[in-house]
Formats: C-alpha cells, sequence, structure tokens
C-alpha cells in the first residue's frame, strides 16, 4: 500500500503540487498530437532528415524577430515561421524547376540559413537567450505559448485531415496524383507549411535542436510495430506523449533538463521497439518454423 | 473500321471520339524523339504500339497523357476524354504502409475527389473489379507483400475503378507470367467492346499479332501504322530498324514545312495517315 501511494506520488505529485509541471504536460500533449502525425508522414515520404534541416532553417527567423522585440513569443515565432516557409518554398521551387533534387537544394538554403542564424546570434544576443532558443522553455510556457500551441494543434489536425488523402497518394504513387488531380503542389506545399509550424511549435517548448525529436523519433518506434497508417498514427501520438509524460518526471525528480530527458525518453522507447518489435531486428532472424503454404 | 483506316484520311474525321495527331513533334534538347507523327486512334480502337528501343513509343505515350510539351504540332479529341495512363516504371512507393484495397480505391478518385465519402457503392465497385483481376480475398495484403504479378493485377483493378475512355499502357506485361498476361488481356478486350480507345506499348510481337487489331510501327516517325497483319511485315521492321538509335550530334535543322502546325485548330484536310506499306 505504502509502496503503491508512493508511486502514485512520485508520478502524479508533481503535477498536482506544481502548476508548471501541468502546464509542461498540456504543452507536451498539444505537440504530441500534432507534431507526431506530421513525423508520421515525414517518414514516409523519405523526409525524416528533412525535418532536421528546416528546424535549423528557422533559426534566423527567430532570431531576428529576437533582435527586433526581444524574447517576444510573437516575433519570434513570425520570425520562424516566415524563415521556414521562406527555405521550404526556395528549395521546393528550385527542386521542382532545376537539375537538382531535392535533398541538394534543400541541404544549400537550410546552410545559408543557419549561418545567417548563427551569425545574427552571436553577433546580437547573449547566452542566456541563446540557450533558450536552443534548447526551450517547456517549464515555462505562459497561456500566450500554450494558446499559440494548441492552435497550431488544431490547424493541423484540420489541415492534415484535409489533405489525408492527396498527402497519402503523394507519398504512394506521387505520378498518379499529378494524373487524376491539380492538388499536387497543394499536398507538398501544405505538408511543408505543416512542418514549419509545428517545428516552431516544438521550438518554444523543446528548443530548434530537440523540436524534431518529438516528430521522428515516435513515427519511427511506431513504424517498428504496426504496417497500416492510422493505427501507425495513433500510436506515434501515444508515444510521444507517454514519453515527454515520463521525460517531464524523470527531469523534475533527477533535476536534469527537460527537453533533452524527454528526447532521450522517445529514444529508449525506440531501441526498444527495434530489439523486441516484428518489423525490428528480430524480423532479420531466422524463426524456427513455418507454415505449410 | 480499321480497314478504312487508310483510305479515310483524305475524308473530313469523324466528329466524335478519336484522338488525332497533327505532325507531332516532341524533342530532347532539340533532338527529336518523335518526329511529324501525324494520324489518328479511332474510337474504340485497340492499337499496339511497336518499335525499336528509342523509337518514341514511351514519348508518344507521354505527349497523349499531356505529360510532355509538344515542340510542334497538335493533338485533337483528347480534352473531353478521361484518360487513364499506367506507366511502365510505376512510382510506387512499395514499403508505404497501405493495404492493397485501399491503393486500388484511389481509382475512383474521379468520382470521390480529395473529400468524397466512400459509400458501400464504392466499395462494391472496388471488390468487383478485385475480382475481375482474379485478386479477390486478398484485399488485405500490405501492398508490400505483393509478387510484381499480382501488383500489375492490382494496378488494372485500379485501372478499372478509372473507367477512362482512353487507356494508356506501357510495357503492361513485362514483368508478368503468362496466365497473368491472359488475364490482363481479357482484360483489354473487354475495354475495347466496351468503347474505351485502348493504347498500348508493346515489345512481345507475338501478342500484337494475336490480340491487337491495330499497330503503330515507331521509329521517332510512323514507319507503318494500319491492321497488324499489314504493319508487322519484314520489310516494315527493316525499316524500323534502320533508324540511328543516338542521336545525331551534327543534325542539321528539319526544314520539314507544315502548312497547318501553327494553326490552332485542325485542318479540314487532316495531315495523311501514314503510308500503311504497299
Amino acid at each position: 500500500m505504502t509502496a503503491l501511494s508512493s508511486l502514485f506520488q512520485a508520478v502524479a505529485g508533481p503535477f498536482i503540487e506544481f502548476n508548471f509541471m501541468r502546464r509542461a504536460l498540456l504543452g507536451c500533449l498539444l505537440l504530441s498530437v500534432s507534431a507526431a502525425p506530421v513525423g508520421v508522414f515525414l517518414m514516409l515520404r523519405r523526409m525524416s532528415l528533412t525535418g532536421d534541416a528546416m528546424a535549423h532553417a528557422i533559426l534566423p527567423g527567430a532570431a531576428i524577430g529576437y533582435l527586433a522585440a526581444g524574447l517576444s513569443l510573437t516575433a519570434m515565432t513570425i520570425g520562424g515561421v516566415i524563415a521556414g516557409l521562406g527555405v521550404a518554398m526556395g528549395s521546393g521551387l528550385v527542386a521542382r524547376h532545376t537539375v537538382l533534387r531535392e535533398d541538394t537544394s534543400l541541404a544549400a538554403f537550410y546552410l545559408l540559413s543557419l549561418a545567417l542564424g548563427v551569425l545574427i546570434v552571436s553577433v546580437r544576443g547573449n547566452s542566456v537567450d541563446l540557450l533558450h532558443v536552443l534548447f526551450g522553455t517547456v517549464l515555462a510556457l505562459d497561456d500566450a505559448a500554450l494558446s499559440l500551441l494548441g492552435g497550431i494543434a488544431v490547424t493541423t489536425l484540420v489541415a492534415g485531415a484535409l489533405l489525408f488523402r492527396p498527402l497519402v497518394l503523394e507519398c504512394l504513387d506521387p505520378g498518379f496524383l499529378r494524373r487524376v488531380s491539380a492538388l499536387s503542389p497543394l499536398a507538398h506545399y501544405g505538408f511543408l507549411g505543416l512542418l514549419v509550424i509545428n517545428l516552431v511549435a516544438g521550438f518554444h517548448a523543446l528548443g530548434t535542436l530537440m523540436a524534431v525529436g518529438l516528430m521522428v523519433l515516435p513515427a519511427a518506434t511506431a513504424r517498428f510495430w504496426l504496417r497500416s497508417l492510422l493505427p501507425l498514427i495513433l500510436l506515434a501520438s501515444a508515444l510521444a506523449l507517454l514519453a515527454s509524460a515520463s521525460g517531464l518526471l524523470i527531469s523534475y525528480h533527477a533535476d536534469w533538463p527537460t527537453s533533452p530527458t524527454i528526447v532521450l525518453c522517445l529514444g529508449v522507447a525506440y531501441l526498444v521497439s527495434m530489439l523486441l518489435a516484428p518489423f525490428g531486428l528480430r524480423a532479420q532472424q531466422r524463426s524456427s518454423s513455418h507454415l505449410q503454404a | 473500321m480499321s480497314e478504312s483506316l487508310a483510305s479515310t484520311s483524305s475524308s473530313t474525321p469523324p466528329a466524335s471520339g478519336g484522338i488525332a495527331l497533327h505532325s507531332v513533334t516532341v524533342t530532347y534538347q532539340r533532338h527529336p524523339a518523335l518526329h511529324h507523327l501525324s494520324g489518328r486512334f479511332e474510337p474504340g480502337s485497340m492499337t499496339a504500339v511497336v518499335g525499336p528501343n528509342g523509337a518514341g513509343k514511351t514519348t508518344l505515350l507521354r505527349a497523349l497523357a499531356g505529360d510532355l510539351l509538344l515542340q510542334s504540332g497538335h493533338v485533337d479529341g483528347l480534352a473531353a476524354q478521361r484518360m487513364a495512363w499506367l506507366p511502365q516504371h510505376s512510382e510506387i512507393d512499395r514499403g508505404f504502409p497501405i493495404s492493397m484495397r485501399e491503393m486500388v480505391m484511389h481509382g475512383l478518385w474521379h468520382q470521390l475527389g480529395a473529400w468524397g465519402w466512400r459509400r458501400a457503392s464504392h466499395r462494391a465497385a472496388c471488390d468487383q473489379a478485385l475480382a475481375a483481376v482474379g485478386m479477390t480475398g486478398m484485399e488485405q495484403r500490405p501492398i508490400d507483400t505483393l509478387s510484381g504479378g499480382q501488383m500489375q493485377r492490382a494496378l488494372f483493378a485500379r485501372l478499372i475503378l478509372e473507367d477512362a475512355s482512353v487507356i494508356l499502357l506501357d510495357e503492361p506485361f513485362a514483368a508478368v507470367d503468362e496466365p497473368t498476361s491472359a488475364d490482363l488481356l481479357r482484360l483489354i478486350a473487354q475495354w475495347q467492346r466496351e468503347g474505351k480507345t485502348v493504347i498500348t506499348v508493346l515489345h512481345d510481337l507475338r501478342l500484337v499479332r494475336l490480340h491487337f487489331p491495330q499497330t503503330l510501327l515507331l521509329a521517332r516517325q510512323a514507319v507503318a501504322w494500319g491492321p497488324t497483319d499489314r504493319v508487322l511485315t519484314e520489310a516494315n521492321w527493316l525499316r524500323a530498324q534502320h533508324m540511328r538509335e543516338p542521336f545525331d550530334e551534327y543534325a542539321p535543322l528539319c526544314e520539314h514545312t507544315e502548312p497547318s502546325a501553327c494553326t490552332a485548330s485542325p485542318p479540314a484536310s487532316a495531315q495523311p495517315v501514314k503510308e500503311a506499306l504497299a
């Protein structure tokens, strides 16, 4: 009984006791339902590294917003979204209309963007603010930040539902989508738009370096277990929420920095799944029996 | 219909259906891959497009599908028709986590679009299409577990659902075994009976002779175009083989004069259909 109640105290206590922990948990919930599904499509489009590149591309926009208005949520959000969309559109245009492929043109744009961001931050910022930008402030989410995360989650779910069929076809058979419909560019750029706003949301909570973690790792982990799309999306969201709640608790009890702890929790789930899940390493093993037909 | 093909070229073409090519030229870096190709695919015809490698067979399909810009010339009769196209190497991501049935269901895009609700009638149509290609019982299989032939059957089921009036097929039997290609050929013949225009790129001349009433023998230009038995002759095949496969880097400009190529509407007297061999 005492063991149970002390376990309850360890798990639920911090959330009952502290408002900032409840806010952090709500922030993580919002991020999990919006960023994890985006991550699933990112993985299916083989764009997981694109997500990482885009996360870096957001930096100069946020930095310029910071220069203009200090640590202002609005200014950094608008700056980040503009920079992210600029890089996405620019690299998309180059990929669709020149000889360069998507990966190379994106790399070119995001490196320029990143260099600009690092230049701005190191010339004008101070190191405390820089840590803020790089590692986020999940334990200091105010009302404005939470409303922003909520707005982005709602936008993502609604737009994702509307774009679902074109997006599936854009991944599955892009040539077919182009033949039957004019929605291919909408699916492509709409998805990049969702990617950017979710990275900006993740950037406020987890910082630029870790924002991609909540997208890529739950999707990759869920893929080890499942082979159909909707369950994959649900499992990825659930894993993201579970890992961020555990991450919050561990960082609270162990006094560790929050966002790396959350990403490491996701990492543990990934590694365990890789070892145990049906489509992980086990799939490579020779099984001891087989069927007749 | 097929017998009159060569002789009707001077009369006015029938108003409904049919795809008329008027001196169509498609170039890659100014080298013609299709060179002043003229002629017509009659409505409800079933044509095999044959020719040596590099003859422009796939280019012709892509030009008809609107996937390539014409360098000159124009194509009539496609605007009002819906077209389905099965490329030789489809871009399908075989690792995508989707069941075969879900993939085939996308053939109903012309009815459902991006946001249409799937009704029982749509699902019934999908099951019927899957039965027609002999894939009943495998609906729930993830597409990464399908063999090459099963995938091709599934793609034909998707074509059935697309229900287009013009169907372009590029080497549909290239990686498919005998029973599968026999089944799919029956399906193609049925499409023709339903009045659809089927244009198929093939390399297996035996299949062409057995199943396709019309043949276009292509070597960038039409070497011969008409009834299959009159097109697939030794002499025509030799002429087609004469085509130089690599582009000539020092080729002079083509001085071909086209009385009608630049006008927007087709002339009353269309370009003569290519000689069907004397």
